[in-house]
């Protein structure tokens, strides 16, 4: 009915009716029945399709969370690709429920286009150089020829950290990572840059992967995490919690395995958590055991990271800085009580 | 028989037929046609070498890549095993997806039965001796594409304005131009029109259900992609940019002063911009102006996007064969008391597209091809699907973006040299006359 439905709404807008209030948008959701939710147009192991043409990837699972939070059914989604420079616009104007686009958290972007609601990815720009360059930290690149992104904030990023560490560099940019990667491959650099999750997804494409290696630093910051528009608060912690549950559902050993036999322990934390105990979810406009549909459908953070971009798949990332607090990591989710 | 008188200064008179002497060996064959066209020349015997060695140099490492070399069994594994060829099974595992793009996989069946009636349509109205040629042609221009429309996007129910209110028009439409017979059916028409309308009023009937349990399910166009979504944009804008193509060149050489100025002004402020700011726009700026919740297709906003910017081109084409028409035939036609409308239908618009043929079919190759643009605002065409395909962790292997923009740039070439074949074909068979 989108179709049908827009020109109908376009045309009541003609008769100038009344808008839609802005926190009603869990019942818009619920009135659709299904969450309309903002990805990348195509990212190894955040949004690409598979084989069979389905989303996966894990800001897709996050989605598929929020529709299993709201309708105890993951599939109960749908996806709209956007590219980098229409994101927001779609946020804003409300053709998407909730982005979920490894989005980088910053303070203009909180202000100006919607209201972050945490983080379910540390990214953040790295090096990848060959291993005959002999070369064991960035900060022995000086004089090198560097491929990278035009226009992407990874490109700033090179200049800053250069310049902070008065080496020189010459920029090789491409518009698009099939090229960079292309053009490093082919020698006409000396490393490659982007963000590290990017590096370990383009490494693959390189004639021999195991001749390169990713340098330590990381020189910039990249919290990814998805968002939503202001001014509704109660679907802002819908989006929130639906995270939070993720993560905490892990620090607390919940599987999508074991979460039925999870829901009779006598654990109080597991049971706010499941909602076993308690009214949780119904203080954001969910079912009490929203959470527990969460890791019932889709699985807890840990699941969703090792399927999409853990050791195990090709993208081969380790959890490192994406690991629970309690594992020395940066993943700590406000608790559920 | 043929005598020969010698004459005493030792010369010979021939009387009768001589016989035929062969051929000299250098006027036919693959030797004298190469050296015609070939080797006729210095320059040209250096061009020619140029060329083959270029051919040669560049063609079987092609070839080889593309075929010999190539992967085309297997899965993602025997192409990471053998990276010096195309990896084809990337192709074939994602066919689906490049034809369909992410349209409900249960509903396929319907995107098969269109695009059979456009591949069967085609050849009945290019093939000549195809009875009811012109029927077939009226069905494809103006039924096809509703046909399309609704298959495509599904009838569950249907609001009774949305048939009471075009059944009005159409009534209004024939009742004040047309005559006699179709006067009266236009008011009936619109006694429908007001008659459904009234019912709505009353609250009796609000939505109708065409095909009861068999409804087909709604596909939002945001599922819609792959090379349907390239048809879709592509002819959608060929089918529209002819017609007000031919409208706004009419209108540019109007000369009514106010209906000129307002062509003008569309077609140069159309083609002054380009493709890509103006889906641009209408992706960006255009739901910046609309409140917020409310939102407008996303797919039509470009499908309009790409019809006025190609019907901008189109115009210009037009007018080109326009002012290519002898004075004399408009002369001769107002002598005749044609009307206008009648002046240009019968006498300078078919001469005039005569003339433009290949300017019009250049502009259709060039609209099919931009329709690859609506990928930055994230529809996925053709290119679009492929591209998101390359990002697939499971299919990250240095061959696979080479073989999914091969296999994007092998099917526009297919569809696009068909065009231009047929083109020139159409302009052989309608010479009558302006060839030079």
């Amino acid at each position: 009915m989108y179709l049908a439905k827009t020109v109908a709404i376009s045309a009541a807008l003609v008769a100038s009716l009344g808008l839609a209030h802005a926190d009603e948008t869990l019942d818009a959701v619920k009135g659709k029945g299904f969450v309309q939710c903002g990805v990348s147009q195509g990212l190894p192991g955040f949004s690409n399709p598979d084989d069979q043409g389905d989303w996966t990837g894990l800001d897709v699972e996050f989605c598929r969370a929020m529709a299993a939070a709201i309708f105890n059914d993951a599939d109960a989604v749908k996806f709209t690709p956007l590219s980098a420079k229409v994101r927001f616009t779609a946020l804003t104007s409300g053709e998407i429920d909730v982005l979920a686009r490894n989005t980088t958290w910053t303070m203009s972007r909180d202000s100006d286009f919607g209201e972050f609601v945490g983080v379910n990815y540390y990214d953040g720009q790295g090096f990848m150089v060959p291993t005959s360059l002999g070369v064991a930290s960035a900060l022995e690149l000086d004089g090198a020829a560097v491929c990278t992104n035009t226009g992407t904030t990874t490109e700033l990023n090179v200049a800053d950290f250069f310049r902070a560490n008065s080496m020189d560099y010459t920029v090789v940019a491409f518009e698009k990572a099939d090229e960079v990667v292309a053009a490093y491959d082919a020698g006409r650099c000396d490393v490659y840059t982007t963000d590290r999750s990017g590096l370990a997804a383009q490494r693959s494409k390189l004639a021999k992967p195991d001749d390169h290696i990713v340098l330590p630093e990381i020189i910039s910051k990249e919290p990814l995490g998805p968002l939503v528009r202001h001014g509704d608060s109660q679907w802002g912690d819908i989006a929130r919690w639906t995270l939070n549950c993720m993560i905490n559902a892990e620090e607390a050993g919940i599987t999508s395995a074991n979460v039925a036999e999870m829901n009779t322990s006598d654990d109080p934390n597991i049971k706010r958590i499941l909602g076993s105990d308690g009214d949780l979810g119904s203080k954001i406009g969910l079912d009490n055991t929203f959470c527990a549909n969460v890791i019932t459908s889709v699985g807890n953070y840990g699941e969703s990271y090792d399927r999409n971009v853990g050791p195990d798949t090709p993208l081969k990332l380790e959890r490192g800085v994406n690991a629970l607090w309690s594992d020395g990591g940066l993943m700590y989710a406000a608790p559920q009580r | 028989m043929t005598t020969i008188t010698k004459l005493p200064n030792g010369g010979k008179v021939y009387a009768g037929d001589l016989p035929d002497k062969p051929a000299p060996i250098r006027t036919d064959g693959l030797v004298a046609w190469m050296r015609d066209n070939l080797f006729n020349g210095v320059f040209n015997s250096i061009l020619s070498l140029s060329a083959l060695a270029l051919v040669l140099y560049v063609l079987p490492p092609v070839l080889g890549w593309l075929i010999f070399n190539a992967n085309w069994v297997g899965g993602a594994d025997a192409c990471r095993v053998n990276p010096d060829g195309a990896c084809w099974p990337f192709v074939s595992a994602r066919w689906e997806q490049f034809l369909y793009g992410f349209y409900e996989k249960s509903e396929r069946w319907r995107i098969d039965i269109l695009l059979w009636m456009l591949a069967i349509g085609i050849v009945l109205m290019v093939w000549e001796k195809t009875p009811g040629r012109h029927l077939i042609a009226m069905f494809m221009l103006f039924v096809y594409p509703v046909l399309a429309f609704f298959m495509m996007y599904g009838i569950v129910a249907v609001n009774v304005y949305w048939i009471a209110v075009p059944l009005l028009l159409l009534g209004v439409l024939f009742a004040t131009l047309a005559g006699g017979f179709f006067r009266v059916i236009g008011f009936l028409l619109m006694l429908g029109g007001v008659a459904m309308l009234w019912q709505v009023g009353s609250g009796a009937v609000q939505a109708i259900h065409p095909l009861g349990d068999r409804a087909l399910p709604i596909v939002d166009t945001p599922q819609w992609g792959g090379f349907t979504l390239t048809l879709v944009i592509a002819l959608s804008g060929i089918v529209a940019s002819l017609p007000l193509g031919v409208l706004l060149a009419l209108g540019r050489r109007s000369k009514m002063p106010i209906i000129s100025l307002l062509s003008t002004v569309f077609i140069e402020f159309w083609r002054g911009i380009p493709l890509v700011a103006v889906l641009f726009m209408a992706t960006i700026m255009f739901p910046l102006f609309l409140p917020a919740g409310v939102t407008f297709d996303q797919l039509l906003r470009a499908v309009i996007g790409v019809a006025l910017f190609a019907s901008a081109y189109m115009a210009e084409v037009v007018r080109g064969g326009l002012q290519a028409i002898n004075k004399g035939q408009y002369e001769g036609a107002m002598a005749l008391g044609l009307p206008y409308s009648k002046m240009m239908r019968l006498v300078v618009l078919p001469q005039a597209l005569k003339v433009v043929i290949p300017g019009i079919v250049n502009t259709f190759i060039g609209l099919f091809k931009d329709t690859t643009l609506v990928l930055i605002i994230a529809l996925f065409d053709l290119l679009g699907i492929v591209q998101a395909s390359i990002a697939d962790p499971n299919w990250s292997i240095q061959s696979v973006p080479y073989t999914g923009y091969a296999f994007v740039g092998i099917s526009f070439w297919i569809c696009c040299y068909s065009m231009a074949r047929y083109s020139r074909y159409i302009e052989g068979k309608l010479h009558t006359g302006h060839k030079r």
